[in-house]
């Protein structure tokens, strides 16, 4: 991910060093790590890419959506069914776990880009919790709460020539360099600007004579497409889906991500998917009431950097 | 004969019981400059919102340039040359002047939807804000949050923002409210080196900025347009002296 292509206000005062020390350490950190702490850089990589996508929707376009671990769901399990059950090759897994989710942020999005504020969260936290519902209760197809493993790994299934936790990694962090880039692009086009727009004032938008439900509905879809790409990773990184990947924690978890990090940086959630993948596995090494941790660590956060952790030093917004 | 910028017909609108607007009949030709005063309560700011889309009309049908627009949205009017400002300011508070006008320039042009690549890259777009920004006298603002300019130059930015989509009919809401005398002319001074293709209609609270603008004037009061017609005509009715006055009006 170069500088080049993230919006040129990211990058100021002690945001510019922090930003190159973490790529730095994202790029030429895991072969001096053990298995234990590569295994968690890639968890944090993959929901980094997904935090991003709700990025998109909640950050830049304004749209709370508590139900976005949905598609990320829907694309893993897509890839268990289509891996185990019919014994599909590679390509068609990855590029059908990714339509699959896809086509399903595209239906739904027809029906919830009608509304805005809490009445978007509620009907996004509905969807959600029905599409959860079908992966605990869709038991021939889905396993129910037993969930589907036998996913094989990613680099037998690509056919690749190496394997192992470190290849693994790269070809995650690959996939999230290309996915940031296309984001940050996104944000900076001219599509990105609309996008914002809505979220500052839809009505002035409507006078200026853009279809607003339009922009809403495009940005539900890409950040589906996204959160997509994010779940097949998340499927073949664990071998084994569930019904957690989309449940109200996985949503509200993702939320959390994107608000502690900083909404509408891009940045930040992947700072904030990195708390967070952190906090709950170094805290729940200690504790089960890890979550009880992480609600005190976001009160301080909200206490301390109400836009979020990229935000600090910046001026409020209204 | 070029048809109408806009033309009402017997347009009402009813909040429950209280009829807001109440069968006006309205045209405003290509280039007119009109404005609509009356009183406070009167329905003015109603009847722009019937206009442009925000609130639907109970009742008769609105023509925009001889096309029916009554059961349209107000993005699919503004798509056909109307534009409006906002008696309470609406701007994107937290982009900068120049994003703004760069948002109400990209409004109507096919690139709206261009997702590779920046808007950086969008050199024609950029230089007509630019010339918006100068029209408007807001160079020196360009780079500032909207959010955080004086009430004045985002008067002036709410004016510029409705002026990028060039339409070809303008509704302003109260432009020249809240401003100081100083700001109030300056204002007075863009709005009339408007291009003159533009028809403009102005709602105005005070008598003597909507006389020193607009040559034909319409008087609503209680939802009905009281009279209308040029300027000398208006200011001589009795009527309207008797409202802006306060004494009660014979029925």
């Amino acid at each position: 991910m170069d500088a080049a292509n993230l919006p040129s206000n990211v990058l100021r005062g002690w945001r510019r060093p922090v930003f190159y020390a973490l790529a730095v350490l994202l790029v030429v950190g895991p072969p001096f790590l053990s298995t234990y702490w590569v295994g968690l850089l890639t968890q944090m990589v993959i929901l980094a890419i997904l935090a991003m996508s709700l990025d998109i929707l909640l950050g830049y376009t304004g749209l709370p959506s508590l139900g976005h671990a949905a598609f990320f769901g829907v694309a893993a399990y897509a890839v268990a069914v289509l891996a185990t059950r019919y014994q599909l090759g590679f390509w068609t897994c990855v590029l059908g776990g990714i339509m699959i989710g896809t086509l399903c942020s595209a239906a739904i999005g027809l029906i919830v880009s009608h509304v805005r504020d809490v009445y978007f969260l509620m009907i996004t936290l509905a969807i959600g919790m029905v599409l959860w519902g079908l992966s605990n209760r869709w038991i021939p197809m889905t396993g129910g709460d037993n969930g589907l493993a036998g996913i094989p790994r990613l680099e037998t299934h690509a056919g690749l020539p190496f394997a192992g936790p470190i290849p693994f990694y790269y070809v995650t962090l690959l996939v999230f360099a290309v996915s940031a880039g296309i984001m940050a692009l996104l944000v900076r086009s001219p599509f990105g600007l609309t996008l914002r727009g809505v979220r500052e004032s839809e009505s002035r938008m409507k006078s200026l004579g853009f279809n607003t439900w339009l922009h809403c509905y495009l940005s539900f879809v890409i950040s589906g497409v996204f959160a997509s790409v994010a779940g097949v990773m998340w499927a073949y990184y664990n071998g084994f889906v569930s019904p957690t990947y989309l449940d109200l924690t996985a949503s509200s978890e993702l939320f959390l991500m994107v608000t502690l990090g900083g909404p509408a940086t891009l940045v930040g959630p992947v700072i904030g998917a990195g708390a967070i993948v952190l906090l709950k596995n170094v805290i729940s090494a200690y504790t089960a009431r890890w979550l009880l941790i992480l609600g005190i660590v976001y009160i301080v956060a909200i206490l301390g950097a109400p836009q979020g952790l990229w935000n600090l030093g910046r001026s409020k917004r209204t | 004969m070029t048809p109408a910028c806009l033309a009402l017909d017997n347009v009402s609108r009813h909040f429950g019981g209280l009829k807001a607007v109440d069968k006006v009949n309205l045209i405003v030709q290509p280039g007119e400059r009109r404005a609509v005063i009356g009183p406070n309560g009167a329905g003015k700011t109603t009847l722009f919102n019937v206009i442009s889309g925000e609130v639907r009309a109970s009742e008769g049908t609105i023509a925009l340039f001889g096309d029916d627009v009554t059961k349209l949205a107000p993005h699919q009017r503004a798509v056909r040359g109307m534009a409006r400002t906002f008696q309470i300011t609406k701007l994107f508070p937290n982009l900068t002047v120049m994003e703004n006008v760069l948002l109400a320039c990209e409004a109507q042009d096919p690139r709206r939807f261009t997702m590779h690549r920046p808007m950086s890259s969008c050199v024609d777009l950029e230089r007509r804000a630019e010339a918006l920004l100068a029209q408007f006298g807001l160079g020196t603002f360009a780079h500032d949050t909207a959010k955080n300019l004086s009430y004045g130059v985002q008067r002036k930015l709410e004016v510029a923002l409705s002026m990028a989509g060039r339409p070809r009919l303008l509704l302003l809401d109260e432009p020249m409210a809240g401003l100081s005398s100083g700001e109030s002319e300056s204002m007075l001074a863009i709005l009339r080196n408007l291009d003159s293709a533009v028809a403009v209609l102005l709602i105005e609270h005070d008598m003597d900025i909507a006389f020193a603008f607009a040559e034909r004037v319409t008087v609503l009061y209680q939802g009905r347009v009281l009279t209308d017609g040029h300027k000398d005509e208006v200011s001589a009715n009795r009527t309207v002296q008797d409202i802006y006055l306060g004494s009660p009006i014979a029925e």
